[in-house]
């Protein structure tokens, strides 16, 4: 039934106890020594040591540190340079070109002997305009960590070299609560539904302060960028990170509203809850049902000011372009970043798309039914209410969410590069003239609906 | 935060060359600016004088990269009047097309400059595809894609290609359904008015005061444009009138700029269907002794060049007065009172190259 492939915790659980056991092998040819050649007494001295590398809490803590790293190889590596990716083909050809085409072709000891082989050989052949471009970010990334990093000369050092870390550790934190399917999550528990079932239980993913935990870890940034732009000591620097701070604190206030209004739509702040909501039932809108539509919030006309609010607002969130005049770089040079280099620079560059990814997450779980996908329904007659119970994904729900993250982030891409970017005074005023009252507007059509038309 | 006085320049993307403005800001807002150029100077009008009149085609191609024919076309025409020599009719013509195509591969290397100015680079790309059908055009006309060293003193280089007149029209025709994607990208968005209108206002009065000419002057509301005030070359047979906005903000340069394209395919147009048979060439003195004076309709503003010839056959003395110069002076009193992003909206609406300004 479960649609989803990765069980994260599952997974790293067998990892962890195989690795243990693997580790426990040795002991236990120190005791068979102990016993056998010095003749101690029969447990072995090591027993002791063995039994608690093989016990349920240290299995547990291991397994939590792998999960933690398979979701940062997940989310921090293959989605952001595949967003990146996606990024950097789409614009290239909104301008008409072809963008970034290095491929393993580029290799030189590739092309040589693999691209000698007829058919097979073909990808491989010089030139190398023939790749999709996948590995140039890679190589970007390998060519920062080569460069040296330099610090400024009157830079407060200690600040400066602390602010990249303080950004990018505060936005992956973000990933421990975002879900990416209802096994592929690192923050949650498994609770057996219907409660108090004691036959035909289910058990579903909870996490009761998911969105919230991603809203609070998502305002840290703002500060470690100020940090960045005052220790650089550079009068762009500072400016930068002044803009910066005041965008992103003046867009998380409509964020956190529009939340609220969700919470109060749907009584809850749990991602795996709100996903199961939109999906559970059919399209509902106060007394109206229409059977064929998913209960998808985006289709719900008492949310549609809180979804534009809430897009405006994550786009200047992960300062893409009409809001990017933290970093405007026809004024500001490279604004805020501009004094670092090496891999510090790309820490705070990857910083926008990881942004970027967790605001297209959460769009995707509030608004677009979070991860689920086309299913085939098995259904009983009295299986109707909860067909999926009995639901087969055609494809496994880390990729729809994926999808999901993905076409929301190329609407991003869209709007990026076919408009101008818009002064600060200009970004403030939208921020806090309109969107703050539009936001406060769609609690209250949320508070109404709830209100007068039941819950949803 | 009390006011700083902040360094644009002179390694800064603003600045599209090589200055300086330093700005003062309390804050985001300007309270003032100042303009520090000498980075690029080359001494121009030093090194003119050890060359051939002839010769210095070469260099005046230079004083402006995106802008080459036109300068150069000053320059011959300065020349023409101390040696007593006039280009023939077809010669004028094709002066004619040729600083009209490059008046607008000009203007497009401005939109694409303006592009990423603002944060909108798909301008840039977009804008330096439809330059590249100019410099092709210009390319089979005098075999080069910059500094064409096409112009000469009695005339021109070369006579067009067989197949030249079909291309343009081609090519123009194309440009003009072009020109209406860029204006989709640029003045059809809500947000590029928000950059643009009202930024960088500067009065008819204050603008003429300060020598600001060309487009930035006829954004203004000054119907000021030697083609039709001044006429030279064939300019007097063709209609022509001059594109004039009232505002005097950028919005408005911008506009401008995007009307004078049009204008320009006109003009090409114009010029190419009663292009006369004939001689495309004079032949000059090598010496002339006098004085020789005229500004033309460059680009940017008025071009002029004041030459003194003492009868050798070189120059005595040349003078050379750049657009840019003034208009980049003008820039303070737009400047102030607005914020630090609009630093790029104003000074990407001037339309700076440095080249020139540096001499």
């Amino acid at each position: 039934m479960s649609g989803h492939l990765i069980d994260l915790y599952g997974w790293s659980h067998a990892i962890a106890s195989f690795l243990l056991w693997l580790g426990s092998l040795p002991l236990e040819l120190g005791n068979w020594v102990a016993i056998n050649l010095t003749g101690a007494p029969s447990p072995g001295p090591l027993t002791g040591v063995i039994g608690f590398l093989t016990s349920d809490g240290i299995t547990s803590l291991t397994a939590a540190i792998i999960a933690i790293n398979i979701m940062l190889v997940w989310a921090a590596a293959l989605h952001l340079f595949t967003l990146m990716w996606i990024e950097r083909k789409l614009y290239s050809r909104l301008q008409d070109r072809r963008g970034i085409m290095i491929g393993l072709g580029s290799f030189d000891f590739l092309a040589s002997t693999l691209g000698r082989i007829p058919i097979i050989g073909r990808p491989f052949r010089r030139p190398s305009h023939l790749g999709t471009g996948y590995l140039q970010n890679l190589a970007d990334g390998i060519k920062l960590i080569q460069k040296e990093v330099i610090t400024p000369t009157n830079a407060d050092r200690w600040m400066f070299h602390v602010a990249p870390v303080l950004i990018t550790v505060s936005t992956l934190m973000a990933f421990v609560a975002l879900p990416w399917s209802d096994g592929m999550w690192l923050m949650g528990s498994y609770e057996t539904r219907p409660l108090g079932c004691v036959t035909d239980c289910t058990s579903v993913p909870v996490n009761q302060w998911g969105i919230l935990f991603i809203l609070a870890v998502f305002s840290i940034a703002p500060l470690g960028i100020l940090i960045a732009g005052w220790a650089s000591n550079n009068k762009y620097t500072l400016i930068g990170g002044m803009r910066a701070a005041a965008q992103l604190m003046s867009y998380e206030i409509p964020l956190a509203l529009c939340v609220i209004a969700i919470v109060v739509f749907s009584g809850t702040l749990d991602p795996f809850e709100l996903v199961r909501r939109q999906t559970e039932r059919p399209f509902t809108f106060g007394p109206w049902t229409i059977d064929f539509l998913p209960n998808w919030y985006i289709l719900n006309p008492i949310l549609w000011i809180a979804f534009i609010v809430f897009f405006i607002s994550v786009i200047a969130e992960a300062e893409r372009i009409p809001f990017d005049i933290p970093e405007a770089e026809a004024e500001l040079v490279e604004g805020w970043t501009t004094e670092y280099s090496g891999m510090r620079f790309g820490l705070v560059f990857a910083f926008k798309w990881l942004r970027a990814l967790i605001g297209a997450g959460l769009i995707s779980i509030l608004f677009f039914g979070g991860w689920t996908g086309p299913a085939f329904v098995t259904l009983g007659v009295e299986n109707l209410t909860t067909p999926q119970a009995e639901a087969i994904y055609i494809l496994p729900q880390e990729f729809w969410f994926s999808l999901r993250v993905y076409i929301i982030f190329i609407v991003f891409v869209w709007i990026g590069w076919s408009v101008p970017r818009i002064r600060i005074d200009q970004i403030l005023n939208i921020g806090w003239r309109r969107l703050v009252p539009l936001s406060l507007l769609a609690i209250l059509l949320a508070a109404g609906a709830r209100a007068w038309l039941g819950g949803f | 935060m009390g006011e700083m006085w902040i360094n644009m320049g002179p390694q800064h993307p603003m600045t599209h060359g090589l200055w300086n403005l330093r700005i003062k800001v309390d804050g985001e807002t300007i309270v003032d600016a100042e303009p520090e150029i000498g980075y690029l100077h080359r001494g121009y009008e030093k090194i003119m004088e050890v060359r051939e009149f002839q010769k210095n085609v070469v260099l005046t191609d230079r004083l402006c990269y995106v802008s080459s024919i036109t300068w150069s076309h000053c320059y011959c025409l300065a020349c023409e009047e101390i040696m007593g020599v006039e280009a023939p009719p077809r010669g004028q013509y094709l002066r004619v097309v040729t600083n009209e195509l490059q008046r607008i591969a000009s203007h497009l290397m401005w939109l694409a400059a303006y592009g990423p100015d603002l944060g909108l680079l798909t301008a840039l790309l977009w804008a330096l595809r439809e330059r590249e059908l100019f410099l092709d055009l210009i390319q089979l006309i005098s075999g080069a894609r910059m500094n064409q060293n096409y112009p000469r003193i009695g005339g021109v280089r070369n006579d067009m290609p067989p197949d030249f007149e079909k291309y343009c029209r081609k090519v123009i025709a194309h440009f003009r359904k072009k020109l209406r994607d860029h204006e989709q990208l640029f003045e059809q968005s809500k947000l590029f008015q928000m950059r643009t209108v009202g930024v960088g206002r500067i009065s008819r009065a204050q603008a003429m005061d300060w020598g600001v000419t060309g487009p930035n002057l006829r954004a203004t509301g000054a119907r000021i444009d030697l083609r039709t005030l001044d006429p030279y070359d064939a300019y007097p047979d063709l209609t022509f009138e001059a594109v004039t906005r009232s505002e005097g903000d950028s919005y408005a340069r911008y506009k401008v700029r995007m009307e004078e394209m049009k204008a320009s395919c006109d003009l090409i147009e114009e010029a190419l269907a009663s292009m006369p048979e004939g001689p495309y060439r004079s032949k000059p003195p090598r010496r002339a002794e006098g004085e020789g004076f005229r500004r033309t309709e460059d680009s940017r503003g008025e071009a002029m060049f004041y030459v003194i010839g003492d009868g050798d056959d070189r120059p005595y003395r040349v003078k050379i007065r750049s657009p840019v110069y003034s208009s980049i002076f003008a820039a303070p009193l737009m400047m102030r009172g607005n914020k630090i992003a609009d630093v790029v909206a104003i000074m990407g609406s001037i339309d700076v190259c440095v080249g020139e300004m540096d001499k």
